[in-house]
């Protein structure tokens, strides 16, 4: 009788165990079905622009929306200068702000400076679009701009990109912004995977008398260098994809231009501007190619650094 | 042993001089760099902190000027006359809060999986890259998503659509920490449990779950810090509302509020999208430093 | 002795971590050309009194030494006294091998290249005679642009001894330099010590007490941060004048 008894309570619990294993896999099948309706969907969305317009529309620079030619030129170079102006300025610091709380820091300073550049990333990027629009761009465009397009505009190769009006927003206010953005992101990075470096190894390097820069750049680096190229690929996502700050910054222009003080546009903010006002198939189905084209830019920026981190953990971990 | 003895029997018959000559210019040089790297690492942490404290400076300056009682109690105004935020206040606490109610238990689950069944087959893995691009997708894009698959096939937009985007962005990171708690919690746990006899689903939500629980709350407060800031999802699934709304409708929201005023060239809209921002900034930092507290709290009694 | 065969000379050290008293008023002589065995139980200070001898603790906030170290006649604890240029003269290895995440090569002229402008033939002539001084190079004259990682545990260590020989200082410190490898490997490092200590001083730390046995021509037992015996190890291990001492080395205790 409690055999039996037991046999069952077994059996029930086998069976609430498979339940219960099926019922977490189809959720992660979910999270994996989810990337494939992204994909669908907006490739539905955009299949009357692609259609129409072929792949010329990635090479087209035109944005009218009355006669209804569209191409996604500018937006994706304004996203690209964008992303690249951020990683320029924000790389350097963040690696400046991690060097500083590791090695230089005095250990009182250590936790509060901390918590301060964690506090940067938790603004809403709404707020350094406010900020960026009403306080920087108005002392940038009187201040700084005007010296600049007089000093630099007329250098001879890299002269056309001080070009525009001093107008405080543009393309290269959009990536300041940005930059300062990213910059709590890849710095805690680079700060977490400093640390974890043996005491000992470093140790060895000062012990042959070396300097902490020497330290930092020949043992402490090289020994982290997938963690820091994995913390800089995170925050060019991040760049890539922002909407908002770009949005009140960038100064929403779709004509051509390579001043970087000139108004430009990114993917995010043409969609941030235009998309709920769009009517007409051609217009809207453009506007969900550009996001399209988005989500596929920051997909293989994260496959490429994924790939990038596995060979750099074989190539340590190989003989030679 | 044999090639060290011959190695040994080499190395004696090439002395060395008892002291190399270490050059003072060399060593100058490095000191210089040395310094000079050094300064430049303590002018990026200035130049991190100046940022921090311009932009919140900046928001204290403007936005509690523009803080009253009005900005709790009356709904958005037209321009020119005096309202508040409560409509866009109710609409993000709403959203955020379905938001998260949907996307939490999604993400648990999967994080489960990951975690306790993910050794072997290729879902796991899949799951794993996916989840992560995810994590970092433009939130415009999951926008754009939602329209396309919710707002067209209703008809319009409405609260229950910026709810759902507001999940998915919820999704990946509740996966993420829960998958990552679940692993910290030692095998020894689970296979005290097992030996008793304890079915798989008694020992993950009784035992392992319960002893990575403080983690998973943070990463949830991770995630719903970061929803109450996101703007651009919502630009075209919650759309806006100048008055109160249901969850079917069209519904107001802070930072979309916020963009629409400070966008506009009304002085009146802009004291109220600077009142919302101090409300959104500060109500999303507390967010970040409850949960950071948490989680420190959880790795120091370990 | 006289002075000029003493390399280190310890007087009325002291050393606090943070409150806590961990060298009680050292005083020694560690001579030239000999190797000078530390042993006593862990925690006893032997470690921080070694890494006193480079300054090596000034690297972590808190930690305070008082009195003074001569080296070769200078206080090297004073402050004028530039810690790059110390280190560069007292050499360490550590209870771990630690090769840095780049070549053997470039493991051995790190140090090199710090101080010295040497030309490509010059290098290559010095990264082969640290190696041979390691007992290293047989094993890899052929794979010198390997990454120092891909050596068995017992070559890393080796190659950490070459690095640390390369930059030629004058006082080697070795802390544990075995407790992490197999009695093969620790065999070769033995054999090393008594080879090096022609050209250098050596200061050994170790928790073993037949190595110091085996590789130390003076030993200093110390317990609680206290030098408890300092003499010439024949006979603090055949006849140890303190009590404490003979009951550590015959293994009553610790």
């Amino acid at each position: 009788m409690e055999n039996t008894q037991n046999a069952a309570h077994l059996k029930r619990q086998m069976m609430l165990d498979a339940l219960f294993r099926l019922l977490t896999r189809s959720f992660a099948f979910l999270v994996l079905a989810l990337l494939l309706g992204i994909l669908l969907s907006l490739l539905i969305g955009a299949l009357p622009t692609i259609k129409h317009f072929g792949w010329g529309f990635l090479t087209s620079s035109d944005w009218d929306p009355v006669s209804e030619k569209f191409g996604a030129l500018v937006p994706i170079f304004g996203t690209l200068v964008t992303s690249v102006i951020a990683l320029l300025i924000g790389v350097p610091i963040s690696f400046g702000i991690a060097l500083f709380l590791t090695e230089l820091c005095p250990p009182m300073l250590k936790r509060p400076l901390g918590i301060a550049v964690e506090l940067l990333a938790g603004i809403p990027s709404i707020i350094y679009g406010m900020w960026g629009l009403f306080v920087f761009a108005p002392l940038f465009g009187e201040y700084v701009q005007p010296w600049v397009l007089e000093n630099m505009g007329d250098l001879p190769l890299v002269g056309f990109l001080f070009q525009g009006a001093p107008m405080g927003i543009g393309m290269f206010t959009a990536g300041l912004i940005l930059a300062i953005m990213v910059i709590p992101f890849i710095s805690s990075v680079m700060r977490d995977v400093f640390e974890v470096v043996p005491p000992m190894l470093k140790e060895s390097a000062y012990g042959l008398g070396g300097t902490t820069w020497e330290v930092v750049r020949h043992v402490v680096l090289p020994f982290t260098k997938t963690g820091v190229v994995g913390g800089i690929m995170l925050g060019l996502g991040r760049a890539l994809g922002e909407t908002m700050a770009v949005t009140f910054v960038i100064g929403n222009s779709s004509n051509f231009s390579t001043g970087l003080f000139d108004a430009g546009n990114s993917i995010a903010s043409t969609l941030a501007n235009e998309f709920a006002e769009a009517n007409g198939e051609l217009y809207l189905g453009s506007l969900i190619e550009l996001g399209l084209i988005l989500f596929f830019i920051t997909f293989v920026v994260l496959a490429c650094s994924k790939l990038l981190l596995l060979r750099l953990k074989k190539q340590e971990g190989r003989a030679s | 042993m044999t090639t060290n003895n011959v190695a040994r029997t080499d190395k004696a018959s090439k002395p060395m001089a008892s002291q190399p000559h270490r050059s003072r210019a060399i060593y100058a040089r490095r000191r210089l760099v040395n310094k000079f790297n050094m300064f430049g690492a303590t002018l990026a942490m200035a130049f991190g902190l100046f940022w921090l404290l311009w932009i919140l400076w900046t928001l204290l300056h403007y936005g509690l000027s523009g803080l009253s009682m009005d900005v709790f109690t009356k709904i958005t105004p037209p321009p020119g006359s005096a309202g508040g935020l409560a409509n866009a206040i109710a609409g993000s606490l709403q959203m955020t809060f379905f938001g998260t109610l949907i996307g939490t238990p999604v993400g648990i689950l999967a994080g489960i999986y990951l975690a306790e069944f993910g050794d072997r087959g290729w879902l796991a893995p899949a799951t794993r890259f996916i989840n992560d691009i995810l994590l970092s997708a433009p939130s415009i894009v999951i926008g754009l998503f939602i329209y396309e698959v919710y707002v067209i096939s209703v008809g319009h937009f409405s609260g229950w659509a910026g709810s759902l985007a507001l999940a998915l962005l919820v999704i990946p990171v509740v996966v993420r920490t829960t998958e990552n708690m679940l692993r910290l919690v030692p095998g020894s746990l689970r296979e005290a449990a097992f030996a008793l006899g304890a079915p798989q689903w008694k020992v993950t939500l009784l035992v392992t779950l319960r002893a990575a629980k403080s983690g998973v709350i943070t990463g949830i407060l991770l995630a719903v810090a970061r929803i109450s800031g996101e703007t651009a999802p919502l630009l075209f699934t919650a759309l806006n509302n100048q008055f109160w709304s249901n969850m079917n409708q069209p519904m107001a929201n802070l930072p979309i509020v916020i963009f629409q005023f400070a966008m506009s060239p009304y002085e009146d809209w802009h004291h109220l999208a600077w009142a919302g921002s101090i409300l959104i900034t500060f109500s999303v930092l507390t967010l970040n430093i409850v949960a950071r507290w948490l989680g420190s709290q959880k790795s120091q009694s370990h | 002795m006289t002075t000029n065969d003493i390399k280190l000379q310890v007087n009325n050290l002291n050393f606090y971590y943070g409150k806590f008293h961990a060298l009680k008023n050292i005083n020694l002589a560690i001579p030239t050309g000999k190797v000078t065995a530390f042993i006593g139980p862990s925690g006893c200070g032997k470690s921080t009194l070694l890494r006193t001898f480079n300054r090596m603790f000034e690297l972590y906030p808190g930690m305070r030494a008082e009195g003074e170290i001569l080296f070769d006649g200078n206080n090297l604890l004073a402050r004028n006294v530039d810690v790059n240029m110390l280190r560069a003269k007292v050499g360490m290895v550590f209870q771990k091998p630690t090769p840095f995440p780049m070549s053997i090569y470039d493991n051995i002229t790190f140090g090199v290249k710090l101080y010295e402008n040497l030309n490509r033939a010059e290098m290559d002539d010095r990264v082969e005679w640290a190696l041979r001084k390691a007992a290293l190079w047989g094993e890899v004259k052929d794979k010198l642009k390997q990454s120092g990682n891909s050596l068995s545990g017992g070559q890393q260590q080796r190659l950490c001894i070459a690095r640390a020989v390369a930059t030629r200082p004058e006082v080697l410190l070795l802390d544990e330099p075995t407790s992490a490898l197999d009695p093969i490997s620790t065999g070769h490092i033995e054999e090393l010590i008594h080879e090096l200590k022609e050209d250098y001083t050596i200061a050994i730390v170790t928790h073993n007490m037949q190595q110091a046995a085996r590789v130390s021509d003076y030993t200093a037992y110390m317990y609680l941060g206290e030098l408890m015996e300092f003499g010439d190890t024949d006979s603090i291990f055949t006849a140890p004048k303190r009590k404490e001492t003979e009951d550590y080395i015959t293994g009553k205790f610790g």
